[in-house]
Parts: C-alpha cells; sequence; structure tokens
C-alpha cells in the first residue's frame, strides 16, 4: 500500500455533512435586518434614539460579559436582547434607567435561567416589564416626532436615582393612548410610515414588516407567529368594530398602532421562548393576538403587546407538549389513548 | 386524505447538496486485484459466518470460505485465489476488531472460478432458489447487509403482494445503485422477476428518485410486458430511500410502529440486490465483488468500481490516485449516515456502498450551542419525532422517557443534526441512548 496520510485521520459520528446555518449566524441576522428600523428611529428621533440604543446594547452586553459563561457575547443573542428592549423605549428615557432595564432583561430574564436557550421569557420584554414597574413616567413620556432633528428629547443625561427635572420637550400622546382616553383616531397613513409618537421602533409598521418578510424568506423567523398574531388581532377588533364603531377601532388602527407589529415580527418570534411545533405557533399567536386586544380594549393600559407576550411566554411549555408531533407509523387513536 | 396532490413523497426530510456530478456519468470499471484481501467473518445482519478454512488453505476465487451459521446467516467466499495466510482479529469498517480471514492473492493467477453449474431458476421451487441465493452469499447491499434471501422467506402467514425495489439512492456522493440501473437494467429486471416468482406477489415498484432521468429511461427500456413491473420516479430529498419512507411514497401508507413492512404487504429491496440475484442465476457465481461509488472531493480519481469484497480501503485509494492533501475524513457509506474510518487496512465489505473522502473544510465544527428551540429539527424527522426534546432528555440520561417518546422509531437518519444550527450530535445522542436503554434493559431482565 503507497496511500500514506501526513496525519491521522478525522473520526466523527454521522452526519458528516452540516447545513450551512449557525446560532451565531441566524442571531446576527436578525441584528442585521433590525439596522433599517433603527435607522427610522434616529431618523424620527435623532440623537437621543442612538442614545437610548447604545445604552441599552450596552447595557445588555456589558451584564453577559459580567454574569454569563466565557464567550457568549460572541452568538449576538445579547446584541438582540439590548436592541429590541432599546426600539421599545421612548427617545427621552433617562439613560441610566436603560441601562438597568437591559441589565435586568439579560440577568434576571436570562442568564438566571442558563443563559441563552433556556429562559422561559422574552429577556427584552422581562427588561421593558421591569421599567414600566419601577419608572412609570420615564417610559411613558413620548416626545413627539418633528421639530430640530439634533435636539434632545427629554432626559437622556438624567442623573441616576435622582427625579428627572421636567423636560422642556414637545411630548404627544401615543395612537393607542389618543384612542383610548380621548377617543380620537389618528391618520392610518402616519401609523404606518412612522410619523407619529411612540416607541423608538415600534411606530414604522411598514418598514418593520418588510424587514420581518426579509428574515422569514430566508428562514431565520418562523412566519406562522406574526401571520395568526396580526390576523387575530385584526378579525377580532374588527369584529368589535363592527359592533359599535363608535367605540371601537377599526382593525387597520390596531394592527398598525403601537408595538404591535414590533413585538409580532421580532419579540413573539424569539425562538427560545416560542413554541417549537407549528401548531403551537398557531396556537401561541392566536393567544397573543386575543391578549393584545382584550388589554388594549378592556384593560388599564393603552397597549398590551407586551403583557399579551410574556403570558403566553409562559404557556409555551404546555402548548408544546399538547402538540406533541404524531411520530410516524402510530395512528392518531392511539396517541390519543 | 392529501389536498395536494404533489406526486410521490414523504413528508419532512431534508434537502442536503446532491454531489453526484463527481461521479453519476462515470461507467463502472473493474478494479485490478490487490495484493490481499481481508474477509471478516461479520459482514451482514445477523449471526456471523462460520470459518471453513485453515491458516496455509490454497483457496480458488469463488471457494467458500466461511459457511452461514444459521438462517439469519450469510456464507462468504474467497473473492480472490491466494493463501490464507492469517486468521484473526482485523480492524472492521464499524470501527470494532472482528475475525477475519486474511488472504495473499496469487499474482500470477488468472482469478477464474471453479467450473460451476449456473441454475435454471424457472425450474426451482420458492425454498430451492432461496436456498441457492443463500448459498451465493447475497446480502442486502444498500447498506445495511441483512441477508437477503431471509426476506425471500416470509413466515407463512403472511403474504406479499408489492415487492419495491429501491433505487431512490438518496444520499450524497453515492452513484452505486445509479450506475447499476443505467449498466445493468437487465439484471435488476431479472431479479425481479425471481423475486416475484418466489415470493408469488403481484406486482414490483422500482422507486428511482428524479435526479437519474438516465436511470429511469434504462428501466423503461428494458421493463418486461408479460409481469407488473414499473418504475416510479420519487421525489429528490433526504431520507428517501429509508424503507419506511419509500413505503410511504409509493403505496402512501405508513409501516405501523414497532411493525415490519411484510405487514403492509411490502417487501423492499435494494436495486443493488436485485441485480445481484439476477447475477447469481445467469453466472451461478456467488457474491465475490460489489460496486463501490469511490467520490467526494478528497479523492484525487473518482470513480464507480467493482471492487473485490476484502479490498482494504487504502489500496482502493491508491487506485483512485490517492487522496489530496487537505483530505480529512475517510466515510464508508454516504455522508449522512456513514461510518468514518481511522484505519486504511479497514476492508470493503459486502454492504458498503462508497467510500466518501471529505475535507478539513467540509468537517464540521466541533463546537456546539445550546438548543434554541428553533423547531427545524422537527421539521426535519421524516420520522415525525420531537429531536429537540429527544435531545434535551438524552443529555440528561432520561432513556425511560425517551422510550415514551418513541426513541425506537429513530433511524438514526441524520437529518435532525444536518439541519441543527447550534450543532447539537442529535443522532450520536440518540444512538448512545439507544444502546444505553438497551444495556438497562438487559440489566433488569
Amino acid at each position: 500500500m503507497s496511500l500514506r496520510l501526513g496525519r491521522s485521520l478525522v473520526v466523527t459520528a454521522s452526519p458528516h455533512i452540516r447545513k450551512r446555518d449557525s446560532t451565531p449566524y441566524i442571531m446576527w441576522n436578525v441584528v442585521a435586518s433590525l439596522a433599517p428600523i433603527v435607522g427610522a428611529a434616529v431618523w424620527f428621533f435623532g440623537p437621543s434614539a442612538l442614545l437610548v440604543l447604545a445604552a441599552s446594547v450596552g447595557g445588555a452586553v456589558a451584564t453577559e460579559r459580567v454574569f454569563g459563561k466565557g464567550g457568549t457575547i460572541a452568538d449576538g443573542s445579547a446584541a438582540i436582547t439590548g436592541l429590541l428592549l432599546g426600539l421599545t423605549l421612548p427617545a427621552g428615557m433617562p439613560l441610566w434607567m436603560v441601562v438597568l432595564g437591559a441589565a435586568f432583561g439579560i440577568g434576571l430574564g436570562k442568564l438566571i435561567f442558563g443563559g441563552l436557550g433556556y429562559n422561559i421569557f422574552n429577556p427584552a420584554l422581562l427588561g421593558r416589564a421591569f421599567l414600566q414597574a419601577a419608572f412609570p413616567v420615564a417610559i411613558t413620556t413620548w416626545p413627539a416626532t418633528g421639530g430640530s432633528w439634533l435636539a434632545l428629547r427629554g432626559d437622556n443625561f438624567a442623573i441616576p436615582l435622582m427625579s428627572p427635572r421636567v423636560a422642556d420637550i414637545v411630548t404627544s400622546a401615543t395612537p393607542l393612548g389618543l384612542m383610548k382616553f380621548e377617543h380620537k383616531p389618528t391618520a392610518l397613513w402616519d401609523l404606518m410610515i412612522g410619523t407619529t409618537s411612540g416607541s423608538l421602533g415600534e411606530t414604522a409598521g411598514i418598514l418593520i414588516l418588510i424587514c420581518g418578510a426579509w428574515l422569514a424568506i430566508r428562514g431565520f423567523l418562523n412566519w406562522r407567529i406574526p401571520v395568526s398574531i396580526l390576523a387575530t388581532v385584526a378579525a377580532f377588533s374588527a369584529a368589535l368594530h363592527a359592533l359599535d364603531p363608535a367605540r371601537y377601532a377599526t382593525s387597520l388602527f390596531m394592527v398598525f398602532s403601537g408595538g404591535l407589529i414590533l413585538g409580532a415580527v421580532f419579540m413573539a418570534t424569539d425562538m427560545v421562548t416560542a413554541p417549537v411545533t407549528n401548531l403551537g405557533r398557531w396556537i401561541f399567536g392566536l393567544g397573543i393576538g386575543i391578549l393584545v386586544v382584550v388589554i388594549r380594549v378592556w384593560g388599564g393600559l393603552p397597549e398590551g403587546v407586551m403583557y399579551a407576550i410574556l403570558l403566553m411566554n409562559a404557556m409555551v411549555p404546555f402548548i408544546n407538549r399538547a402538540t406533541q408531533p404524531t411520530p410516524f407509523g402510530v395512528s392518531r387513536a392511539k396517541a390519543a389513548a | 386524505m392529501r389536498l395536494f396532490y404533489r406526486g410521490p413523497h414523504f413528508d419532512h426530510g431534508v434537502h442536503p447538496p446532491e454531489l453526484k456530478e463527481l461521479t453519476s456519468h462515470l461507467p463502472i470499471r473493474r478494479m485490478p486485484y490487490p495484493d490481499e484481501v481481508v474477509l471478516p467473518l461479520r459482514q451482514h445482519a445477523g449471526a456471523p459466518a462460520k470459518l471453513a478454512v485453515n491458516k496455509g488453505d490454497r483457496v480458488i476465487r469463488g471457494d467458500t470460505i466461511a459457511t452461514a451459521s444459521g438462517f439469519v446467516s450469510a456464507p462468504v467466499h474467497a473473492s480472490a485465489s491466494g493463501t490464507v495466510v492469517d486468521i484473526g482479529l482485523w480492524p472492521h469498517p464499524d470501527g470494532t476488531m472482528s475475525d477475519a480471514v486474511r488472504i495473499e492473492v496469487d499474482r500470477y493467477s488468472p482469478q477464474v472460478t471453479r467450473p460451476r453449474m449456473v441454475p435454471h431458476w424457472e425450474g426451482l421451487t420458492p425454498k430451492e432458489i432461496v436456498a441457492a441465493v443463500q448459498n451465493a452469499g447475497v446480502v442486502g447491499l444498500g447498506g445495511a447487509a441483512f441477508p437477503t434471501h431471509v426476506k425471500l422467506a416470509p413466515p407463512p402467514d403472511v403474504s406479499v403482494e408489492t415487492i419495491i425495489l429501491n433505487g431512490a439512492e438518496c444520499e450524497p456522493y453515492l452513484t452505486t445503485d445509479h450506475r447499476i440501473m443505467v449498466e445493468y437494467p437487465g439484471r435488476v429486471q431479472l431479479g425481479a422477476r425471481i423475486m416475484l416468482h418466489t415470493l408469488g406477489a403481484k406486482r414490483v415498484v422500482i422507486g428511482v428518485e428524479r435526479n437519474k432521468p438516465d436511470a429511469i429511461e434504462a428501466l423503461r427500456a428494458t421493463l418486461p410486458t408479460d409481469i407488473d413491473v414499473s418504475v416510479l420516479p420519487l421525489t429528490v430529498k433526504y431520507p428517501q430511500g429509508a424503507e419506511k419512507m419509500l413505503i410511504h411514497a409509493v403505496t402512501g401508507r405508513e409501516v405501523p410502529s414497532g411493525k415490519l413492512p411484510v405487514s403492509l404487504g411490502v417487501l423492499v429491496q435494494n436495486v443493488g440486490s436485485a441485480a445481484s440475484i439476477g447475477e447469481v442465476f445467469e453466472t451461478g457465481l456467488p457474491l465475490l465483488e460489489r460496486i463501490v461509488t469511490v467520490s467526494g472531493p478528497g479523492v484525487k480519481h473518482p470513480a464507480n468500481l467493482i471492487v473485490p469484497v476484502g479490498t482494504k480501503v487504502g489500496d482502493l485509494l491508491d487506485m483512485c490516485g490517492g487522496v489530496t492533501d487537505d483530505a480529512a475524513e475517510i466515510v464508508f457509506g454516504g455522508p449522512m449516515m456513514g461510518v468514518a474510518q481511522g484505519n486504511l487496512d479497514a476492508p470493503i465489505i459486502k454492504g458498503t456502498t462508497g467510500v466518501i473522502v471529505l475535507t478539513f473544510a467540509q468537517v464540521p465544527d466541533a463546537r456546539s450551542y445550546p438548543c434554541i428551540h428553533c423547531g427545524r429539527c422537527l421539521d426535519a424527522c421524516p420520522m415525525m419525532l420531537n429531536p429537540s426534546l429527544l435531545g434535551d432528555l438524552a443529555r440528561t440520561g432520561r432513556y425511560g422517557e425517551m422510550e415514551a417518546e418513541h426513541l425506537a422509531d429513530c433511524m438514526l437518519c441524520g437529518s435532525c443534526t444536518y439541519v441543527c444550527p447550534s450543532n447539537i450530535p442529535l443522532a450520536q445522542l440518540f444512538q448512545a441512548s439507544k444502546s444505553a436503554l438497551k444495556r438497562v434493559k438487559a440489566g433488569a431482565a
């Protein structure tokens, strides 16, 4: 035998080839797909938007670095959490609060469960829920769009633990707030392109849908979840609107206002905290959609997307159990028995 | 019921790159005899063969060197004339050591066999045909190497209606069955005819993936008109060649979990095995050699070769110009389910469908990430299992719960591992869990 190898052979278990998608690749693609939305936030809200996003990403990544297992920053999941949290906040939020929220989201929303893959709740939304509970005024102070682009909008540089000074900025209620408390609808076109007040990344509905479609086509998010959430909200609110048009908003208003599209496309689709089965994904989306409308219409808050997703996150283990696939060759009758 | 019929297919599965173009057009060629052949006694599923020669014996090509040790066993024949130089443990392609007969090939021998009688199959009873197939040492050539004659003798209380010939060949790189169908369609048809006769079945369906149009054409051009034989083009995806997936695609029915295909009146044989049966009754020769695809970016001259059983893989790769500098892994079988070799002395056995040489660029990263519950493995699993859940259970050693989640139905096709973005070695975990479960049960019994 003349064949000689210069080194020893690699001997690994089958399969010996893999699809070229990795978890970090998926994560960083999600980050990349958020770039246009970040751009829109900066366009509408100026440097304040960049400051809030930087504080949020910085807080999330730093927390992962300090308390996480070594080398986990490279997987991109902490960066996504930070970016998504930042996009759900108002432009004028004091930065120290933003950092605290991001640290809470990563630390108590993810690392305490064991890090990437083991958390039950969406860490970005958990961070936001913490901020909502701790700083209800700061998180509902909505700077208006327009005006001088370079101006800071609010108390970005407020000193930690001091009560913020009253900011000399133009604020305006969100479309959902206007609807809920003053029964004033906002023009649909403004809702779709994002020239309304609201959190950084939630206003430009059409842009978010385009970014989501790009991710879905490339297989990085499961289209069933956003489709079922948006369809449920549309159908449910259309039914209510048909009952009493004066009291309930139209379904297009409900779909395009608030954080629904951002939540449906980027939060609810978080693979770690969503069901693994396709049937489960439909149920998950249906549940979120119903909860969103219920909280918005009958709840005390104008917005309900965050709580709807967090509540359904808690249901995921049960949904997964209930929607186990029936193995090949096992009859449905036998599986039910 | 299917709302939109998409042609013969099974659900789920994956679509790895086919990579057949390296060898799919290359005619089968015969390799010269190596200096030595090593014939393991364990070359098939079932009981290993029983040694029938002694060290120092002269053997002629075709002589029996080990006899079947029971019904689910097959004899082993000398694949070359020469001298038995050693009998003892030798590296087996499955990674273990196994008893093997080493024959130093007589380099001046013309390698002819002893005169033998060619049995006329039409005059034989089913029992005699089964015996003839067993004596010829024919085993499943698709990789599993289950003795072929056992399948031809089902228990008396079941009847086979449909024989499916498996020409799917869904593993990347492999073109062995493809070339057999293109070059020996007549032998495949003869094998089908003999099986129909033996089993008293009604029809034969030859399932071939659509990416082998020349094979489909060659088989159709030689279709006999006096028996019910048809060629069914199949969807190209992996694992279309898995027995249960193939039956589902052809008949639309699911083999019940834990049951054999014969419970549906179906029997599946690889097209290569069918051609081998045909060859036995054409030439009278036992199974002495098999066709092997040598391919992959790590081998200098890919080829489809007739290889004497027992040829060492190092000798075979030598024949193909050797390996490239970046060759990293030598796999027996396809890259999805094949077994990586650690030793160039491992011999080609009856079930070796291919020898694939992969490069460093192809070897998967050893690093894995935590499961992010993306659900891709659920969409890939052709058995509709939940590999994500099974993987969690495997890592915590909860084998009993895995059994309840139908671990037994996992056929280790590797589709889940192939798609896993977190690079979790699921198939490996399941294989280990299966062995662990077996040990637990053996201990409990």
